[in-house]
């Protein structure tokens, strides 16, 4: 069917161009290889774990660095759990992010800290955007009766 | 008890009982990929979230229990190092302690490659340290590990193996001192 192929041909052009572009590393791809029809559904389900996670967090260090006195250790620890789950997920650009983050908190550096909260929600809002693309796409293969491509 | 029939990296099902893994993890995210990770592999998985979870499952906090703890013979424990409350580290050394569960092959998992931290466990007993995220071939390897020491009987701590990123100086390691069993 010709709509399938070219569904699958952009979704595999996607998942391609997230991986160039940095969104995603390896690690998504190794999520991806633990989908099975036993359980269709893991990568969504661990995504959405992800996603769930990660606006807690990201408010979590909103409130933690707006007290009139910062615990950086409470936002180290908040960022670090941040990072562990984005590489869990293979969400490089934000796990990197992450590194960063944690070496002002070290520092004890609240400008440098604010910036990076920014940087954080910006990548997050990036890479859940293209995670629920990459999610659509998948569907709408399954729906038009397709196969989802495995990758690399 | 030992009628497992294993050839290099197979095992057959049919005449095989499961091993089952206690897998420890405080982040849901790391519980669900370690869960499928075991899984796949074909372990059995318990999921707990903490190490003081970890230690009721095992049935340290009622020792006098013993049948208690026949029931649930874990085979392997696999914990994050990173924990609120009891880290990953004090479970292993909890674990080591005890007379009743000391031979239960206990793997850390940590996100961190910090070399000090992994020699302080690995001397502390561990079996191996593995770097997060775990993949599957991180897990294959380990069962393969597990299935050799479970069959022959040896010393599992002779074997261990230390899992390092490649482009890390490798630095002389003293001679392992695992006399522990």
């Amino acid at each position: 069917m010709a709509a399938v192929a070219q569904l699958q041909r952009q979704f595999i052009e996607y998942t391609t161009s997230l991986h160039n572009e940095g969104y995603l590393d390896d690690q998504f791809t190794q999520l991806q290889k633990l989908q099975d029809e036993s359980n269709p559904d893991f990568v969504v389900e661990v995504v959405s774990l992800y996603f769930e996670d990660s606006e807690k967090l990201l408010n979590n260090l909103a409130t933690a660095l707006q007290q009139k006195i910062v615990d950086y250790k409470q936002v180290d620890s908040h960022v670090h759990q941040f990072k562990g789950s984005s590489s869990s997920i293979g969400a490089q650009r934000v796990a990197t992010v992450c590194v960063h983050f944690r070496n002002f908190c070290e520092e004890k550096n609240l400008e440098g800290c604010v910036r990076c909260l920014q940087q954080l929600k910006q990548e997050y809002i990036l890479v859940r955007s293209k995670l629920e693309a990459l999610f659509r796409l998948e569907q709408q293969i399954v729906q038009a009766g397709g196969q989802i491509p495995m990758m690399e | 008890m030992d009628t497992m029939n294993v050839c290099c990296n197979q095992i057959t099902p049919s005449n095989s009982k499961e091993l089952h893994v206690l897998a420890v993890d405080d982040s849901n995210i790391d519980r669900k990929v370690i869960e499928r990770l075991l899984k796949i592999s074909s372990f059995k998985v318990t999921v707990v979230d903490s190490g003081s979870r970890a230690l009721q499952y095992l049935g340290l906090e009622q020792e006098s229990n013993s049948t208690h703890f026949d029931d649930l013979k874990v085979n392997l424990i696999i914990t994050d190092y990173s924990m609120p409350g009891m880290t990953g580290f004090e479970l292993l050394k909890k674990i080591k302690n005890s007379s009743t569960l000391k031979q239960i092959p206990v793997v850390i998992m940590s996100s961190e490659n910090i070399l000090t931290r992994i020699d302080r466990c690995l001397e502390e007993g561990a079996e191996d340290y593995l770097l997060k995220p775990v993949k599957l071939s991180d897990v294959t390897r380990l069962k393969d590990s597990i299935l050799k020491t479970e069959t022959t009987g040896i010393d599992q701590l002779q074997s261990c193996r230390i899992k390092r990123k490649r482009n890390d100086d490798w630095l002389p390691q003293p001679a392992p001192k695992f006399a522990r069993l």
